[in-house]
């Protein structure tokens, strides 16, 4: 089969999510939340979320409460670090 | 309104599932770079950890035009941008230029110090992770006195890091600042700022590295805070000519003293080789210029 | 000696409405860029291109060209700011020379990988070291593996042409053009160019239509990393290796010879001037004995040509226009009758032999032609060569049409040596 179908002439490239695969497989841990001392599942309302700022790989949601999307966490740990209720652990 | 976390956008330009190493300080200060600029950018980029984070043909891995470029032509390449952008009349896109500290104090000066003595008009960022570390961490313009890199493997680099931000504040530019991927709101409110400039604008973000400088993934943001708590990082902005200091560089000045350098030493792996002597030094080179900020500051 | 005379006052009104003006080769070219409106211009001075760069900031700085003129730092770098410049849609120029053509060396590869149709007028001269400003073709030779088509001009009004077809060509397939003309011999030297009007070059040469999308709307990335072998895109489609788009670069060359001789062949039907060949065939429908040279020495052959047809010797030039992609198959046609071909390059591949002898012995290869072929190389670094010269080469040679030696080894230098 041929490349020819892609009808490109240069090296154009169109974004997509997983480009180096599903990297939740490059991880030894995964960060888990504790939702009883997450600060926005606590106080049920929009606040801190200083995990999704640090984030590097943008794999966490906004949301309450907070979800990490497992497939993708490459499981750096940084969420943990900067969490100021220490509401996340590397399990 | 002063952005923070919780209002800030949730509009994602990087996209998971790239290729920067676990904990990438590169791949935070691009998501907020990215953000402040509501993704209304064409983006150009030399061979650099950057273009790694990109992808590989035929799939990328950031949400906005992106226009590769060999390595020395980073300005140059922005400058084209531009010129073709106001020759077809094309509006409202801001040109970004983003390069890594190899691109930029090195091989790329000459282009970049060519489009800022003409005064182009795009946003140049500079990531810092002080060596090249596409090919794997040698050693740059920017990396620091003692620091163990694949070609300083036993002795350390032997000099201090070029001062980019001063070398382009010879250039006479409206806008230059220097942030840190470990204070992401910062860097936003100075791409913001920029945003709104016209001319060349320059940013420096220094940006650590886990596995060039030996440290935990989790430990990106601690390093990045702890470079800035030591006084090696000092976060600023001059615009106009006008110096202030910003964010936790702006508390240190008002209230506290610096760390000691070797706390920050002692927590990256390329420097276990560094002397004592060289430690002294150090220590010398950042209180003088600290003080130096200082009287800026104050002035 | 031809008799001198005075041009009549109606010839020279009539030069004048067909626009005819004194042009050195470095006018020309910038006339050329002006006409084809050119939107983004990036150069660096260098000896002797520098008056095009003069001219064309002199153009869009009094408003008589509308376009961005950027004063580069460098050569690498102008030929950055026409490759970006040209991916958002802007018709691009640049000229240089040598040292400055060999700076912007990786710039031309890029170019040519991202297919993008940049013009380049490339005033031929000397690279060193030693250093030297005079003329030969060393340096856009040097160039010839880059992926960029090479026509070279014998004469002003061909630097002038040669440009405005260059857009429609490079626009038409999507790969860089470099024009080349001879250092001081055209560059710095006066001749009657018929310049047209911007209107006709208006209806000849249509807007620059890119293949490439920058807008935040529908966001693409551009020359990425390439894997070697194929790779499957979100939705399952499997795109090019490095090797596959590098096989269409080709293949868009390999092409290019039918555009080339269109826009020739349109060329001469909107300005009488035809150009629908690959080279340029004086005297050679019964000769012999080829001379084969390009650009101005192409001219000087002519004159060759005529000294040793009075010798009784039946020799012809074959005036190579198009270096990149090189025309075999209609090589082997014209030299058909040819048992003695004569290459004269102002270029040596060093190592080995000129760089058109070489193309030449290749494109024989496999043909039923049995000719000799000798090469000279002359010209270097601006030494001067005379028709007599270029015939006295040719008589040299004359053995090689009894021996049974069809080639040299090394070529042969006409030098002080």
């Amino acid at each position: 089969m041929g490349t020819r179908d892609c009808k490109h002439i240069c090296d154009e490239s169109s974004p997509a999510i997983g480009e180096a695969g599903k990297t939740g497989e490059w991880r030894s841990l995964m960060p888990v939340i504790h939702h009883n001392k997450c600060i926005p599942a606590k106080q049920k309302r929009q606040s801190c979320f200083l995990c999704w700022l640090y984030c590097p790989d943008a794999i966490i949601k906004k949301t309450i409460p907070i979800q990490i999307n497992l497939e993708y966490c490459k499981g750096c740990g940084i969420c943990v670090q900067v969490c100021p209720a220490k509401a996340i652990t590397m399990a | 309104m002063k952005v923070t976390a919780v209002n800030l956008t949730e509009t994602e330009y990087v996209l998971p599932g790239n290729r920067t190493c676990p904990g990438c300080a590169l791949a935070l200060a691009y998501r907020h770079i990215l953000k402040a600029l509501d993704g209304q950018v064409i983006v150009t980029v030399p061979a650099s950890c950057l273009t790694v984070l990109h992808g590989m043909y035929p799939i990328t891995s950031v949400n906005v035009p992106c226009v590769n470029t060999p390595f020395a032509s980073t300005g140059a390449s922005a400058t084209g941008l531009v010129a073709g952008l106001r020759a077809t009349g094309k509006k409202g896109i801001t040109v970004l230029a983003m390069a890594g500290d190899g691109g930029t104090h090195d091989i790329g000066i000459q282009s970049l110090s060519g489009a800022a003595e003409r005064q182009e008009d795009f946003i140049y960022i500079c990531y810092d992770n002080e060596g090249y570390m596409n090919t794997g961490n040698q050693r740059s313009g920017s990396t620091p006195l003692g620091a163990i890199t694949g070609t300083t493997p036993i002795l350390g680099k032997r000099q201090n890091p070029k001062d980019i931000a001063a070398i382009m504040e010879a250039h006479c530019l409206p806008y230059i600042a220097t942030a840190n991927a470990s204070y992401p709101l910062d860097l936003y409110e100075k791409v913001r700022k920029a945003k709104g400039v016209k001319g060349t604008r320059f940013i420096h973000v220094f940006a650590p590295c886990a596995p060039g400088w030996q440290f935990a993934y989790s430990d990106t943001i601690k390093i990045g805070q702890l470079a800035v708590e030591t006084g090696l990082v000092v976060l600023y902005e001059i615009e106009d000519g006008i110096f202030h200091l910003t964010s936790a560089s702006k508390s240190l000045a008002r209230k506290g003293n610096l760390k000691p350098v070797r706390e920050y030493l002692a927590e990256q792996g390329r420097f276990k080789n560094i002397t004592k002597e060289q430690i002294s030094q150090l220590q010398d080179w950042v209180n003088a210029r600290w003080r130096c900020y200082l009287e800026r500051a104050t002035s | 000696m031809p008799k001198t005379r005075r041009v009549s006052a109606s010839l020279t009104k009539k030069a004048n409405k067909a626009n005819i003006r004194l042009l050195d080769g470095n006018q020309a070219a910038a006339e050329g860029a002006k006409l084809s409106r050119v939107q983004v211009i990036a150069a660096y001075p260098i000896t002797p291109q520098t008056p095009v760069t003069e001219e064309l900031s002199e153009f869009a700085e009094r408003g008589d060209l509308k376009a961005e003129y950027v004063a580069v730092e460098s050569e690498h770098s102008a030929m950055a700011v026409c490759t970006s410049a040209s991916m958002v849609g802007a018709r691009t120029f640049t000229a240089t020379s040598a040292h400055g053509l060999a700076y912007m060396h990786e710039m031309l590869h890029w170019a040519a990988g991202a297919r993008l149709p940049v013009v380049l007028a490339c005033v031929n001269r000397a690279i060193g070291a030693p250093w030297n400003v005079l003329n030969d073709q060393q340096d856009s030779i040097s160039q010839r593996d880059t992926g960029w088509i090479q026509i070279y001009a014998r004469n002003n009004q061909e630097i002038l042409d040669s440009i405005i077809q260059a857009y429609k060509i490079a626009e038409s397939v999507y790969v860089p053009v470099m024009v080349c003309f001879d250092g001081y011999v055209l560059s710095h030297t006066e001749m009657p160019v018929n310049v047209p009007s911007q209107e006709d070059v208006d209806r000849f040469l249509p807007p620059y239509k890119p293949h490439t999308v920058l807008d935040p709307a529908n966001p693409k990335n551009y020359n990425l990393v390439t894997l070697a072998d194929p790779r499957a895109n979100a939705e399952g489609i499997l795109c090019h290796g490095y090797m596959e788009l590098r096989y269409l670069l080709q293949e868009a060359l390999q092409n290019s010879t039918e555009t080339i001789i269109k826009v020739g062949q349109e060329f001469g039907e909107s300005f009488g001037r035809n150009y629908a060949n690959m080279f340029w065939k004086d005297n050679l429908d019964d000769a012999d004995i080829v001379i084969v040279a390009m650009g101005s020495l192409a001219m000087e052959a002519k004159v060759t040509v005529g000294m040793l047809r009075e010798d009784g010797l039946k020799v012809g030039v074959l005036g190579l226009r198009v270096f990149r992609p090189f025309p075999k198959a209609a090589l082997v046609k014209a030299l058909e009758k040819a048992r003695l071909i004569v290459v004269f390059d102002k270029n040596i591949s060093y190592g080995s032999e000129g760089a058109t002898c070489s193309e030449i012995k290749s494109a024989l290869y496999g043909s039923q032609i049995k000719a000799a072929v000798r090469n000279f190389i002359v010209g270097l670094g601006g030494r001067d060569i005379k028709a007599r010269e270029l015939a006295d080469a040719v008589k040299k040679s004359l053995p090689s049409l009894k021996t049974s030696t069809l080639n040299t080894e090394h070529p042969e230098w006409i030098c002080y040596i």
